[in-house]
């Protein structure tokens, strides 16, 4: 990426604020934005149902964030996440929606697992593609995922034509809106998914030679470790979070189709970034990121609530990345300023 | 590596030209037009090159101003936001106040400027990677825009900026008119002006310098926040032009239509050499790197293939090139070291 922030480099951008680490400092910010949204807005904000709300929209964004955040850890990026998620989404909604064996039974309920192994071959495929590219040709990951996000929405609309593809069984219905004791079912594929990657990234020596990929790539490679291999498993891993993403945003609409989710592409950055992720790879974590995106869902809520526009909610989402920066910097005193 | 050095002899030069990535891209280039003019009738007519010209301008012009940022070794995707905003703020002051052509330009680079310089003094001051404040600003821009104006059209534009500008008419023996638009006008004036920025100012050379390594031009004096001054600031100027050219072409101000269009130019200036690292790129190459996208997505469509496959093409393009390059460069570097 680009060289103007080496000075930041050691130092993700939370940690700087404060001794408590990135989950200490949002939570200090979500609660002062509990407490201004709760006096402007009683207990609508706290009401099951806008609580519920929340934890029904909260995953798409998350698991494709989760998605995005070990590309970054390894410093890299991965912008052909939400065009891999759509060929997907697309691949399962094409078999669930042809040559159906019946209504119901034993091999209906097969069919629909063959359609989630289709999606998940799909996204196998082009993470082998992503990371070949990335780690063995040597092109930037910005550029390499580039290519393969076009290569993946071209895919997409060539094949249908832009059409939406709808009309799915109950139980894959169910994934996006159903609900377990009060719980979105979505909300538990998240949470499901983040335990084994957070477990994943700081327990496994996979996850620890990822951070150290990311920390500094060259000292990794002459310590002995199979960069190149890592860096092929963590877009495989990447691609695999999206497909899990496609499945429960298809779920939610109850279709399929080229475009859907395009704007949070960038939002994912922002709120990996937001959550302590270092964008230049080596730091971050799978709790920081959590509470980041429970914040970002809390103004989105509190602004719908309030009937804002949706467009002024992702204007505060920009402004409010630059403004814990803007803190951080404070906090170093006037010494940050004058460089 | 593109500082021209002096210019002994002509030859040398050649040789050198052979060896470089515009070389390369001249030749496919040459060899699409080639193969598309025997393929069909109407590639290279003047009709069709007249269009190719005028409906590409606006993503030529704002790969020249991508262009100097990435030479500089930063990176922006705000600057669709940054069009979008200047265009609706200098038309809307253009119908309430009836301001003519000159007012309406001031207006749109001042607003682009204003953008520019906000995005530089956050990657500097804040020091934060310009891609993640990039990003942020994107959000505010737009989300901010679509507040303020409700996302609503300016479809009543001024007269004279309907009319455009219509110079040096010609008819061919069919009857049909050509002459110096808007588009081609502009898009020739940007190329020029980057052109003599990059090459033949003291600041260009700086702006190499800085990209190719920060830290050093840091040591050596050069004022790095007033650099990047300049570069954010020019693309933001640049954006603001050609958010009037694409205004004029569309005859319409549409505040949505812009944004999501930062990736392709992203696509373009890279296909032309630049690189993401920084101080690497030239304009022949961008002009180079947009002529290809452009001719590539013309003629899928003059040889009858469905403009619904246009962006896989366009995805195989992008990684298919890259991976040459990235390819390329590592074995270059590995007899290198050999040597």
């Amino acid at each position: 990426m680009s060289a103007d922030t080496r000075t930041a480099r050691n130092v993700s951008l939370l940690t700087r604020i404060g001794r408590g680490g990135p989950v200490t400092v949002l939570s200090l910010v979500l609660l002062a934005l509990l407490l201004i949204f709760g006096l402007l807005l009683g207990d609508q904000l706290f009401s099951v149902g806008a609580l519920q709300s929340m934890a029904f929209q909260l995953p798409e964004l998350g698991i494709l964030s989760l998605a995005m955040m070990v590309a970054l850890l390894s410093g890299g990026l991965n912008l052909s996440i939400i065009a891999t998620a759509n060929l997907c989404a697309l691949t399962m909604a094409y078999v669930l929606t042809h040559h159906v064996p019946g209504a119901e039974g034993f091999m209906w309920g097969a069919w629909q697992v063959m359609a989630v192994l289709a999606g998940i071959a799909v996204a196998t495929a082009i993470g082998l593609l992503n990371g070949a590219v990335i780690a063995y040709l040597g092109v930037s990951p910005i550029l390499a995922t580039l290519g393969t996000m076009t290569m993946c929405k071209g895919l997409s609309i060539g094949l249908t034509r832009g059409n939406v593809i709808s009309g799915f069984p109950d139980p894959i219905v169910f994934l996006g809106n159903g609900v377990i004791g009060g719980v979105p079912v979505a909300m538990i594929i998240f949470l499901a998914l983040c335990a084994p990657v957070a477990v994943l990234l700081n327990k496994s020596p996979f996850g620890h030679k990822i951070y150290m990929i990311g920390s500094n790539e060259k000292a990794t490679r002459y310590s002995g470790v199979d960069t190149r291999r890592v860096t092929l498993k963590v877009y495989v891993l990447s691609s695999l979070l999206a497909v899990a993403a496609a499945l429960v945003m298809m779920a939610r609409f109850n279709s399929a189709n080229a475009s859907y989710g395009e704007s949070y592409l960038l939002v994912t950055i922002l709120a990996a970034v937001l959550g302590g992720v270092d964008p230049f790879g080596g730091f971050g974590k799978v709790g920081g990121l959590m509470m980041a995106l429970i914040l970002l869902q809390v103004i989105s809520s509190a602004f719908n609530l309030l009937n804002f526009s949706p467009f002024l909610t992702v204007a505060i989402w920009g402004a409010l990345i630059i403004g814990v920066t803007a803190l951080a910097v404070l906090r170093e005193g006037l010494g940050g300023l004058r460089r | 590596m593109t500082l021209a050095a002096d210019q002994r002899s002509f030859m040398p030069a050649l040789r050198r030209f052979r060896r470089s990535h515009e070389f390369w891209l001249l030749v496919v280039v040459i060899v699409f037009c080639l193969g598309l003019g025997l393929a069909t009738d109407s590639f290279l007519t003047l009709q069709n090159l007249f269009d190719l010209l005028t409906s590409n301008a606006f993503v030529g012009i704002l790969a020249a101003g991508l262009l100097v940022v990435l030479v500089a070794g930063g990176i922006d995707i705000s600057f669709t936001a940054t069009a979008s905003v200047a265009q609706y703020v200098a038309l809307s002051l253009a119908l309430s106040y009836g301001l003519g052509w000159f007012a309406i330009f001031a207006i749109a680079g001042a607003v682009g400027v204003v953008c520019g310089l906000i995005n530089a003094i956050f990657i500097t001051k804040l020091r934060i990677s310009s891609i993640i404040v990039s990003i942020a600003t994107l959000n505010i821009f737009y989300g901010l825009l679509i507040f303020f104006s409700g996302g609503k059209y300016i479809t009543s534009l001024p007269k004279y900026f309907r009319d455009g500008v219509w110079w040096f008419e010609y008819d061919d023996a069919a009857g049909v008119p050509y002459a110096l638009n808007l588009q081609i006008l502009v898009l020739a004036i940007v190329f020029l002006c980057t052109w003599l920025l990059l090459n033949r100012t003291n600041v260009g050379r700086q702006i190499y310098a800085m990209g190719g390594n920060k830290d050093a031009a840091q040591r050596l004096g050069f004022q790095v926040f007033r650099l990047n001054c300049l570069v954010y600031g020019y693309l933001g100027l640049i954006a603001g032009v050609a958010s009037l050219v694409q205004a004029q072409l569309a005859q319409s101000v549409t505040p949505t239509v812009l944004v999501g269009k930062e990736l392709d130019v992203l696509a373009a200036v890279v296909l032309g050499g630049a690189s993401l690292a920084g101080g690497v790129g030239t304009v022949l190459g961008t002009i180079l790197g947009v002529a290809l996208l452009a001719i590539l997505q013309n003629g899928l469509v003059l040889v009858g293939v469905s403009s619904y496959w246009s962006q896989l093409f366009v995805g195989l393009i992008i990684l298919v090139a890259v991976s040459i390059t990235a390819w390329s460069e590592r074995r270059r570097r590995q007899s290198k070291a050999i040597n």
